[in-house]
């Protein structure tokens, strides 16, 4: 990685700091920062861009500190997810493994064990990258992000949240409070797989989510399919996900929706994989993705 | 540690290895640069300096992190475990101890990291398999040699801790 600003130690420009203790001190932290200002939750992604020169924020908006935000509320309603609970928090958590697998599956795939002391989920989906481990989960459990400003509070879904390349619809003097999932519904799972060409610390050459919803007779009543590192951002694919509804997670439905995945998939060039490897690497990684969410559902019935 | 925006030098406040510690920072001053410079705990070891390497590794709350990627000031008031803390006296740790018995150091630049990494790993799972070890440890492995080594002080500490 170029460090742009090298030989400058960016530590020491001038920054300003705050950690504000509520939502309302927050949002009034960022308008009064104006656009140098920026939010800082776990550092793992920021404070790496920080020092390469990639961003230079003069304002960092802390916001491990705002009781709100490092909030892990499981309820009959479904998840409450703090944007700035650590990774490690979550994958350790029980209800976690039991009501959304796939979820802290993905969560457990975010960097080292060292990172996921301080990372978040709401880290992974405002940093944008298409390869987000967690963004794939997200979408097929149908999560809402939950965004503060100083014009109040506004609801996404996060299918919406990303736009492109680290961009997403945060506006200026913006940021995540929370991620909402509902319940999983009964006979409903859902699973997360990617693919990396070694088995630790690295990023998504693909990366496959689906839940899915089987009546007491087995037969698929409901089916979300989502793919990551294949387009500029984590993608929904309906057609995958109509292949698995109405079948018995047979081998024939399993291979359509494998090819929907192909088709829908609009992946680059680049050193980790070329556009035909991973549209390849989509079909198979959608079919043991949806094989081992049904698995999970059939437990559940 | 601040509900108004800071700038300049502050008093950052830590518990290190359960001693207390306040010294003078910038706010963006790193916490493992805060450990080094400013309480004199050089045992952390600072590599890449970017999040890849894990010999800053530190323990903030009970939870391992990358002290090159955390700011001091944002961990103000917590307490945090580094290396110069696992020996006892004039006790290795039983982790330090298997590392020096099964020759885990090589040149022993990145030891400081896979240690405090290791101490979690066994605390959370006290008899790991050898596929647990090598993904606890992901964030510490670089590009030098000689794991078996690190593997063998793994599985004998985690002999040593159980009896």
């Amino acid at each position: 990685m170029p460090l742009e600003n090298e030989g400058e130690d960016w530590r020491m420009l001038d920054a300003q700091y705050i950690s504000p203790r509520s939502v309302a001190e927050a949002v009034e932290a960022l308008k009064g920062g104006g656009k140098d200002a920026m939010v800082l939750a776990g550092g793992t992604d920021l404070l790496v861009q920080a020092r390469t020169g990639l961003r230079d924020p003069r304002l960092y908006v802390d916001l491990k500190r705002i009781p709100d935000l490092m909030a892990l509320d499981i309820s009959s309603k479904g998840l409450h997810l703090g944007a700035s609970v650590p990774a490690a928090q979550i994958f350790e958590n029980e209800d976690m493994k039991a009501l959304y697998p796939g979820l802290t599956e993905a969560v457990d795939l975010i960097g080292s064990t060292q990172i996921q002391g301080r990372a978040t989920v709401g880290g992974n989906l405002c940093n944008g990258s298409p390869a987000a481990d967690t963004v794939p989960s997200l979408l097929v459990l149908e999560a809402i992000c939950v965004i503060a400003g100083s014009e109040g509070e506004r609801r996404v879904p996060a299918s919406e949240f990303t736009t492109g390349p680290g961009e997403t619809v945060l506006r200026p003097g913006e940021f995540l409070v929370r991620i909402e999932i509902p319940a999983p519904s009964k006979g409903a799972a859902d699973a997360y797989l990617r693919f990396i060409p070694r088995t630790e610390m690295d990023i998504a050459v693909v990366g496959a989510a689906v839940s899915l919803t089987l009546d007491s007779s087995g037969c698929c009543e409901a089916a979300s399919v989502a793919l990551g590192a294949v387009a500029p951002t984590a993608i929904l694919v309906e057609g995958a996900a109509s292949a698995l509804i109405g079948s018995t997670l047979d081998e024939a439905a399993l291979e359509r929706a494998g090819s929907a995945a192909y088709e829908a998939a609009q992946p680059i060039d680049d050193k980790r994989g070329t556009a035909e490897y991973r549209r390849r690497v989509a079909s198979v990684l959608t079919q043991r993705s949806a094989r081992m969410a049904a698995e999970r559902a059939r437990g559940r019935n | 540690m601040s509900t108004k925006p800071v700038e300049g030098l502050q008093a950052i406040s830590v518990t290190v290895n359960g001693e207390d510690y306040t010294a003078l920072a910038e706010p963006r001053m790193l916490l493992s640069d805060f450990l080094r410079h400013e309480c004199g705990l050089t045992g952390t070891h600072v590599g890449c300096e970017q999040g890849v390497c894990g010999a800053c590794t530190v323990r903030v709350d009970g939870a391992i992190v990358r002290s090159c990627l955390t700011f001091a000031i944002s961990v103000a008031g917590s307490k945090i475990d580094t290396v110069e803390g696992m020996a006892k006296a004039n006790e290795l740790h039983p982790v330090q101890a298997a590392f020096q018995e099964e020759h885990g150091l090589q040149c022993g630049f990145c030891t400081p990291g896979f240690l405090l990494t290791v101490q979690d790993l066994l605390e959370k799972i006290p008899s790991p398999t050898d596929q647990e070890i090598r993904e606890h440890l992901s964030g510490n492995v670089c590009r030098c040699t000689g794991y078996q080594g690190i593997m063998a002080a793994v599985r004998s500490a985690a002999q040593k801790m159980q009896t």
